[in-house]
C-alpha cells in the first residue's frame, strides 16, 4: 500500500526529467527572432482549435455577440500567460471581457493534453490579428502545478 | 412681417388639403424606403427604417396610439427602455427613455406597459395618449427570478384573463454535471427544472409576486425568447431555443454536419402542466421524432419517452427564434391573419458549417394550429449571403410587434434598427 505514492512520485519525477530534456529541443524552431512560431506548430494548434473552440469562438476568432467573446486582441489572449492557461484549466463564467458581458460559459478544457493546450493557445496568440509569444508545455505544466 | 403671416397660411392650406386626401383613402399610406430598408419581402410589401436607436433593441411594443417602446439589452445612458414617438411618413424619433435596467421583455396591454429585467417584471401606467405616466416609479409585479448568466432573458406576454407569462430559461445547455464540457453526463432528475427551464404564470395586476406566489405553467423548455398568446384558441405558444453542441460534447456520436442540423428549433403549443422534455430529449426534424439526449443515455437513435409534448412545428437548427407574434391585423392579405411571424436572430452553433437565419418567417395557421409549410417572409437583415454564412450579420432580428394599422415592427439587437413592414397593394 505504502509503495504506491513512492512509485507515483517516481513516475512524476521521471516524466519531469523527460520533459526537462525535451524542452530545449522544443524551443529550437522558435529561434527565429521575428516570426517566432513555426507553421507546423500553428497547424497543430489550429487542429485543436477547430475541434474544440471553433464552434463557440468561430472560425475567425470573432466570437458571438453577447454569447462568446472574441479572441482578437483581448487582455486575456495577449496578457499574462498563467491567467490565459487558467482559462483552459478551469473554464470561465460571468466575467466581463474588454467591457462586454457574455452570457454563456467557457467550459474547462481538461480533456486536452498539456501539449494540445500549449499548441492551441500559441495558435490563438498568433492568429486573428494577434501576435504574441508562444505558450510552451512547460508553462502549461507550471500553471497546472500552481493550481494544485 | 408679411412672410411670417403667409407661411402659416400656406401651411394651413397644405394641411387642409392633405386632410382632404386622407379622408378619401381608407388608411394613410406609409411610404416604404426606396430600398425597402434593405429587406427582401414578398410582392406588395414594403419596409422602412422607423428609427436607428444605435442600441441593442430586444423586444418591442407599440401602443394603440402608435408610441413605440423598445427594451434594451443593456441600459444606454442610464435608460433601459426607449420611447419613440411617431413622425411624418410612418417613421419615429427617440423621444426619451427610462428604466435603468437592461433586459428583453416588453409588452403593452390593457392600459399598461410591462417590461422585464433579467430578474424582475415591472409595469407602467399608460395614459389616453398611450404614453407612460410614471417612468420613474413603476410597479414591481414579480421579483427574484433566477439569473445565472446563461439564458437569462425574461420574455413576457399576457393572456386575455389577466395572467402574465414569464420565461425562465435554464442556466445550462443540457443539464450536464459540467455545463458544455466534453462527455459530461446529465444530472439525474435535472434539478434546474425546479426554478428554471420553463414558463411561470403570475397575475398581471398583483404587486410583489415571487416564485412562491407564481405557478410553474410549463416545464422542460430549455430557453424561450419568443412567445405569444394565440387569441383564436386561447393558448400560449412558445419558441424554444434547442440545445447546442452535440458534436462538441459527443464527437463519437455526431459529426459536425449532424450537429449543425440537430436539433430543430421548435414551436410548442402549451397547456397548463405541459412538459416539453428538456434536457432529456431533443427533436430530430428529419426523423420527426423525439430523441433521447446523449447526456441521458441516448445514442442519436434511441427514442425519448413518448409522454413528453410534441412540437407544433419545427424550424432549422440553431437559428435562434427570438420573437413570436400572432398577426391579427387587416393590413396584410387574408392568408396572414392569425398566422405566426417568427423572428430568427440567426445561428452561431452551426459552425464550421455555414450559419443560417437572420430572417423573419411566416408560419400559416388555421383554427389555432400550424397549417402548411412555413416560409421566409422578410430576409436579408444580414446584408448579404456571405454575411449569413459567416454569421457576421449587419442586423439581427429579435422582437416583433403589430402596429395599430396592422404594420409589422421588427427590432434588431445588433445595430439597433427598428423596421416597419407594410402592405400597400390594394
Ligand atoms: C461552449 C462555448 C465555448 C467553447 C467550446 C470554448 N469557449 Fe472560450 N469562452 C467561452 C465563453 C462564453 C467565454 C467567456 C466567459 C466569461 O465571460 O466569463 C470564453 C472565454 C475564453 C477566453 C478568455 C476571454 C477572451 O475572449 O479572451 C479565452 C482565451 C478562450 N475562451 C479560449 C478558448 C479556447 C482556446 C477554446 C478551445 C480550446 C475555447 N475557448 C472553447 C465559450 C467557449
Amino acid at each position: 500500500m505504502k509503495k504506491l505514492p513512492v512509485i507515483l512520485s517516481l513516475l512524476l519525477l521521471s516524466s519531469g526529467a523527460a520533459f526537462a530534456q525535451k524542452k530545449p529541443a522544443a524551443k529550437a524552431p522558435a529561434k527565429k527572432p521575428t516570426a517566432g512560431v513555426s507553421p507546423a506548430l500553428l497547424a497543430a494548434g489550429k487542429a485543436v482549435y477547430t475541434q474544440n473552440c471553433l464552434s463557440c469562438h468561430q472560425a475567425d476568432g470573432g466570437g458571438v455577440d453577447g454569447m462568446n467573446p472574441p479572441l482578437t486582441k483581448t487582455d486575456y489572449v495577449l496578457g499574462d500567460k498563467p491567467r490565459l492557461i487558467g482559462v483552459l484549466l478551469n473554464g470561465l463564467k460571468g466575467l466581463e471581457i474588454n467591457g462586454e458581458e457574455y452570457r454563456s460559459v467557457m467550459p474547462a478544457q481538461t480533456h486536452l493534453t498539456e501539449q494540445q493546450m500549449a499548441d492551441v493557445l500559441t495558435y490563438v496568440r498568433n492568429s486573428f490579428g494577434n501576435k504574441a509569444s508562444a505558450v510552451t508545455v512547460g508553462e502549461v505544466k507550471a500553471a497546472r502545478a500552481a493550481k494544485k | 412681417m408679411k412672410n411670417h403671416l403667409t407661411r402659416p397660411l400656406l401651411l394651413a392650406a397644405a394641411v387642409a388639403s392633405s386632410f382632404g386626401l386622407y379622408s378619401l383613402t381608407s388608411r394613410p399610406t406609409v411610404a416604404p424606403d426606396a430600398d425597402n430598408a434593405g429587406l427582401k419581402l414578398p410582392a406588395g410589401f414594403g419596409a422602412l427604417v422607423v428609427a436607428e436607436t444605435g442600441a441593442r433593441a430586444r423586444h418591442i411594443a407599440v401602443t394603440p396610439q402608435g408610441t413605440i417602446y423598445v427594451k434594451l439589452n443593456r441600459a444606454k445612458d442610464g435608460k433601459g427602455i426607449l420611447e419613440l414617438k411617431p413622425t411624418a411618413g410612418g417613421k419615429a424619433t427617440v423621444a426619451g427613455g427610462f428604466g435603468s435596467y437592461g433586459g428583453t421583455g416588453i409588452y403593452a396591454k390593457g392600459g399598461y406597459l410591462y417590461a422585464s429585467s433579467d430578474e424582475d417584471v415591472y409595469r407602467y401606467k399608460l395614459d389616453a395618449k398611450g404614453e407612460v405616466t410614471n417612468p420613474a416609479q413603476p410597479e414591481k409585479i414579480v421579483s427574484g427570478l433566477l439569473n445565472r448568466g446563461e439564458h437569462e432573458s425574461k420574455s413576457i406576454v399576457l393572456d386575455n384573463a389577466g395572467n402574465l407569462y414569464v420565461n425562465v430559461g435554464a442556466y445550462s445547455n443540457s443539464c450536464q454535471e459540467k455545463d458544455r464540457e466534453k462527455g459530461s453526463m446529465g444530472r439525474p432528475g435535472c434539478p434546474i427544472l425546479d426554478s428554471a427551464g420553463g414558463i411561470w404564470q403570475f397575475r398581471a395586476d398583483k404587486l410583489g409576486q415571487t416564485y412562491g406566489t407564481g405557478t410553474r405553467f410549463a416545464t422542460g423548455l430549455r430557453n424561450v425568447v419568443g412567445l405569444d398568446w394565440n387569441a383564436q384558441n386561447n393558448q400560449l405558444f412558445v419558441m424554444q431555443h434547442g440545445r447546442d453542441q452535440l458534436h462538441d460534447i459527443f464527437p463519437a456520436m455526431y459529426d459536425t454536419k449532424q450537429s449543425a442540423e440537430l436539433p430543430a428549433e421548435c414551436l410548442y403549443a402549451l397547456t397548463k402542466g405541459a412538459n416539453a422534455g428538456w434536457p432529456y430529449l431533443y427533436y430530430d426534424p428529419v426523423k420527426k421524432q423525439k430523441i433521447l439526449a446523449p447526456e441521458y443515455g441516448g445514442d442519436g437513435k434511441k427514442l425519448a419517452d413518448a409522454k413528453y409534448l410534441d412540437p407544433a412545428a419545427a424550424y432549422p437548427a440553431h437559428t435562434a427564434p427570438d420573437g413570436l407574434l400572432f398577426y391579427t391585423g387587416t393590413m396584410f392579405p387574408a392568408k396572414y391573419r392569425n398566422g405566426a411571424f417568427i423572428a430568427f436572430h440567426g445561428s452561431w452553433n452551426r459552425a464550421p458549417e455555414p450559419q443560417k437565419g437572420y430572417y423573419v418567417v411566416f408560419q400559416p395557421f388555421q383554427n389555432g394550429k400550424p397549417s402548411g409549410p412555413w416560409e421566409v417572409f422578410a430576409d436579408n437583415f444580414a446584408g448579404s449571403a456571405e454575411k449569413v454564412a459567416s454569421g457576421r450579420a449587419d442586423h439581427k432580428p429579435c422582437g416583433l410587434a403589430q402596429g395599430p394599422d396592422g404594420s409589422l415592427y421588427v427590432s434588431d439587437d445588433k445595430a439597433g434598427t427598428i423596421y416597419r413592414i407594410v402592405y400597400n397593394q390594394k
